[in-house]
């Protein structure tokens, strides 16, 4: 395993394994998530990149069948642990999906939703942290103005930074972003990848992606998966300009996948 | 060759003349009976219906009492129904994957969405009427409900499927627990296709007169005495078409004509706002 | 960044969720108590029925309260045969209907059309009762029903089924409502199933040169028919319980008359007819066993027809 010393480890992956029923779409992946960095996962459609991005914040429990062994530490615990509580763990991990998930309910609202779930802030603190994040996500100056209107009349680029805000908003520790600008288009994507940019400052960031190019702009950490191994992962410029693997090469270099 | 293409052509046209001719067929009766109604009951439809009572044999009135006991049942029907149905199609809908009771829940209650309206009456008399001794406005209110019950679990459950899934997960991706993601996101996703169920609800039961017959009965005069044989427009409309007097029957067509686009309406309204709020999302 | 967690709220979030959950299982448990329930009262009702008649309730021809003789042979023929005879009509128009809404009705009248037939189901039934009553039955009588006697009523074999008094009232004409009043059902769910079937099949056929009708009679029934069937089964088990609409026109007679145009009675309109009146413990329990029946047939009729539809979208599933 090809595993790179990191500075310092925010999230630590031993051995995990993740199954589908009997399908076992992971297998033995070791890595460490470094702190305040953006650390990407590329590889082709199915190998592997979504299914270990959603096993930090446990999203797969949602369906019945998935399982995953193994171990993810944070803080010293276990987030496969069974007694893991999840919403606690997800107000520490948040997300960002392929699509904007906006909530049918008003821009103010949905920033508001998530931190209401854990503090509770007077309507000024609310104010001000609604104002933080929707600032942090760059998305303040366009929507100041109509915070009362539903979150489902913005724009697809909006919508994702609306999402972006949201998951900041309750202020986690990791921010896991799965394939965040698949379904934006080139100018909303680039609005998100300088954010990106901006946001590591505070958060440690994952991101899954199929856009080499995007991995290569945003990340310092690359990890290439294949139909569930983890085959490669190393500082961003190295994978990207000296692969130490041949399939990783092929990848890269699009004579593959 | 031609020959046989030359038959094919005429079949087809044949199939095709046949099915606008269904089509035709269909919407003749629709037009047949709304132009009866019309023509029947617009000149019955005085001010008199509105109010006054429903009068005994061979005097003149109106449909008031019966007007305002089918108000009055029909709101607290859906009022009892709708929390129960919304409870369970959300079970059916966010918590029934694994187990045994939701795949036998969705089923039977297929079946009650179409069972036979008088055998709910039945049921309501058997294990209400019977015991308390007399008809009343809250038997037929149950049987109401009983009756909207299975409409709002089949909507609820349909349009909560409807909701993708990834806002389930990016609600549960703050650490929201489930009832919070249930109740302030997916069902609030649903709310115009839940909102289109009740007001179908509504629509069905405000005609239903077979399970009142053997329940809120009848009621000659006012009462807003829910524990009393009520008035109801469907059982007065039964009554007084079957009655010889013309009186009676006039007000019958009135209140038949009340009744359909009453329905009509909301039928229609629910459709409306369902393609709204569907254009919107 | 310091978060602020409160373990108090975790735990009562989880306490909510479970009670949630619990909540709407209780709710959901209730449709199958309220199905027992339904049962366990019809069948409670109707013991002494039961425990008078046996089993010689459901061929005995006998209505006759004075001497408490009861059985169920006559309102259960007039069910099964009011609702086959509305079938028969309903079936081809309801096909017809569903085949202009989803092939040939122009874009812009395909939904306003729909709609208008939906409408048609959502009419009441007590209303297509009162316009069979006053408007339908007269004008039957007056036209229809002597030109059957005339033609078909001579007819040997058929012939003692089209002929009899000309009253308007009876059999053929419950029939007839019945069937306007369950072609919308059926008519919806069939065009439900044709918008099913994948635009690319039916395209291949037409790229091979079929016309519109041999694309539904070779392509989409036979891909739709487990579908079709079912809407029909769901149309079977809306005329088989439907009460008012009978009611009005069926004459209410306790006869079994060989003539389609004779009164006649069905278990639903003899409930709505008698129940409030029935004397005495027997009349009452034969009534409700009359329901009890009425349940069952419809039970076992809606069971095939959501079995079927559930074939069909097991179906879908495999091929999407």
């Amino acid at each position: 395993m090809n595993t790179e010393n990191i500075a310092k480890p925010r999230v630590t992956v031993k051995d995990l394994n993740f199954f589908y029923g009997k399908y076992r779409a992971l297998k033995d992946i070791n890595l460490d998530i470094a702190e305040k960095k953006v650390t990407a996962f590329i590889g082709p459609s199915g190998c592997g990149k979504s299914t270990l991005l959603r096993t930090f914040n446990r999203m797969y429990q949602l369906y019945p069948q998935q399982t995953a062994t193994g171990a993810i530490m944070l803080d010293g615990d276990n987030i496969l642990d069974k007694n893991q509580d999840l919403n606690k763990l997800r107000a520490k991990v948040g997300m960002v999906f392929q699509k904007p998930t906006p909530f049918p309910m008003s821009i103010y609202d949905n920033i508001a939703f998530g931190v209401k779930l854990y503090q509770n802030l007077n309507k000024n603190d609310m104010d001000e942290r609604v104002e933080w994040a929707l600032k942090k996500a760059a998305l303040w100056v366009e929507v100041k103005d109509k915070l009362k209107q539903s979150g489902m009349g913005l724009s697809g680029g909006q919508q994702q930074r609306l999402c972006i805000a949201r998951a900041i908003a309750v202020k986690p520790e990791v921010l896991l972003l799965d394939e965040p600008t698949s379904a934006l288009d080139p100018i909303s994507t680039a609005h998100i990848e300088k954010l990106i940019d901006e946001l590591k400052e505070d958060f440690t960031i994952v991101i899954v992606t199929h856009n080499m190019q995007q991995a290569a702009r945003v990340s310092d950490y690359t990890a290439y998966m294949y139909l569930g191994d983890l085959i490669e992962f190393g500082d961003t410029s190295t994978v990207f300009t000296n692969p130490k693997r041949k399939e990783t090469e092929d990848y890269i270099t699009g004579r593959f996948g | 060759m031609i020959n046989l293409y030359t038959r094919r052509r005429i079949a087809n046209a044949t199939g095709l003349t046949v099915s606008v001719l269904a089509m035709a067929f269909g919407l003749f009766w629709l037009c047949w009976i709304l132009w009866t109604l019309l023509d029947h009951g617009l000149p019955a439809l005085t001010p008199m219906v509105f109010e006054k009572m429903t009068p005994p044999p061979g005097s003149s009135g109106g449909l008031l009492n019966a007007i305002f006991g089918s108000l009055m049942m029909t709101v607290i029907g859906t009022l009892i129904g709708t929390p129960i149905g919304i409870l369970a199609g959300t079970y059916l809908a966010e918590f029934g994957q694994r187990g045994w009771l939701a795949p036998i829940t969705r089923f039977i209650n297929d079946i009650l969405l179409s069972a036979p309206s008088i055998v709910i009456g039945l049921f309501v008399y058997e294990v209400y009427v019977v015991h308390v001794k007399h008809f009343s406005g809250w038997a037929g209110t149950i049987a109401l409900a009983i009756i909207v019950i299975p409409i709002v679990i089949r909507t609820t459950e349909n349009m909560l499927r409807l909701v993708p899934s990834t806002l389930r997960e990016a609600a549960a991706a703050l650490g929201a627990p489930q009832w919070k993601i249930i109740s302030f996101v997916t069902l609030r996703a649903a709310r115009a296709g839940i909102i289109t169920g009740v007001m179908l609800a509504i629509a069905r039961i405000s005609g239903e007169t077979a399970p009142l017959l053997f329940t809120a009965l009848n009621n000659q005069f006012w009462s807003s005495d829910m524990d009393q044989p009520m008035a109801n427009l469907p059982v007065v409309i039964f009554q007084f078409a079957m009655s010889p007097y013309q009186d009676w029957q006039n007000l019958a067509w009135a209140g038949a004509l009340l009744i359909t686009f009453s329905v009509l309406t909301l039928n229609i309204l629910a459709r409306v706002l369902f393609r709204q709020s569907a254009s919107t999302h | 960044m310091p978060m602020l967690l409160h373990e108090a709220r975790l735990k009562r979030q989880s306490i909510f969720d479970t009670l949630f959950r619990n909540v709407t299982r209780l709710a959901a448990f209730g449709v199958l108590a309220l199905l027992a329930a339904i049962l366990f009262s019809l069948v409670m009702g109707s013991m002494p029925a039961i425990r008078a008649f046996g089993f010689g309730f459901l061929t005995s021809p006998d209505w006759d309260p004075v001497n408490d003789k009861f059985g169920a042979l006559i309102p259960i023929i007039g069910t099964l045969i009011t609702s086959g005879i509305a079938l028969i009509i309903a079936i081809p128009v309801s096909f017809g209907i569903a085949l202009f809404l989803t092939e040939l009705s122009p874009r812009v009248l395909r939904r306003p059309l729909g709609v208008a037939i939906e409408l048609l189901a959502g009419i009441p039934s007590i209303i297509y009762g009162m316009w069979g009553l006053f408007v339908f039955a007269p004008l039957f009588a007056d036209h229809v029903e002597p030109w059957l006697n005339q033609h078909i009523g001579t007819l040997p074999y058929i012939g003692p089924f089209f002929s009899g008094p000309p009253m308007g009232i009876g059999i053929l004409t419950a029939s007839i409502i019945l069937a306007i009043m369950v072609i919308p059902f059926i008519a919806s769910v069939m065009r439900d199933v044709f918008d099913v079937v994948p635009t690319m099949l039916k395209e291949s056929a037409y790229g091979l040169g079929s016309t519109t009708w041999e694309v539904m009679l070779n392509i989409v029934l036979p891909y739709t028919k487990v579908g079709v069937a079912g809407g029909i089964m769901l149309g079977l088990g809306r005329a088989l319980g439907e009460t008012m609409a009978v009611t009005f026109v069926i004459g209410n007679a306790h006869e079994l008359t060989k003539s389609l145009l004779n009164p006649g009675n069905s278990i639903s309109s003899a409930l709505a007819n008698e129940f409030t009146e029935a004397f005495g413990e027997l009349y009452t329990a034969s009534l409700i066993e009359l329901g009890l029946i009425l349940f069952f047939i419809t039970f076992v009729v809606l069971s095939l027809a959501r079995y079927m539809l559930y074939k069909l979208g097991q179906r879908e599933g495999k091929a999407a």
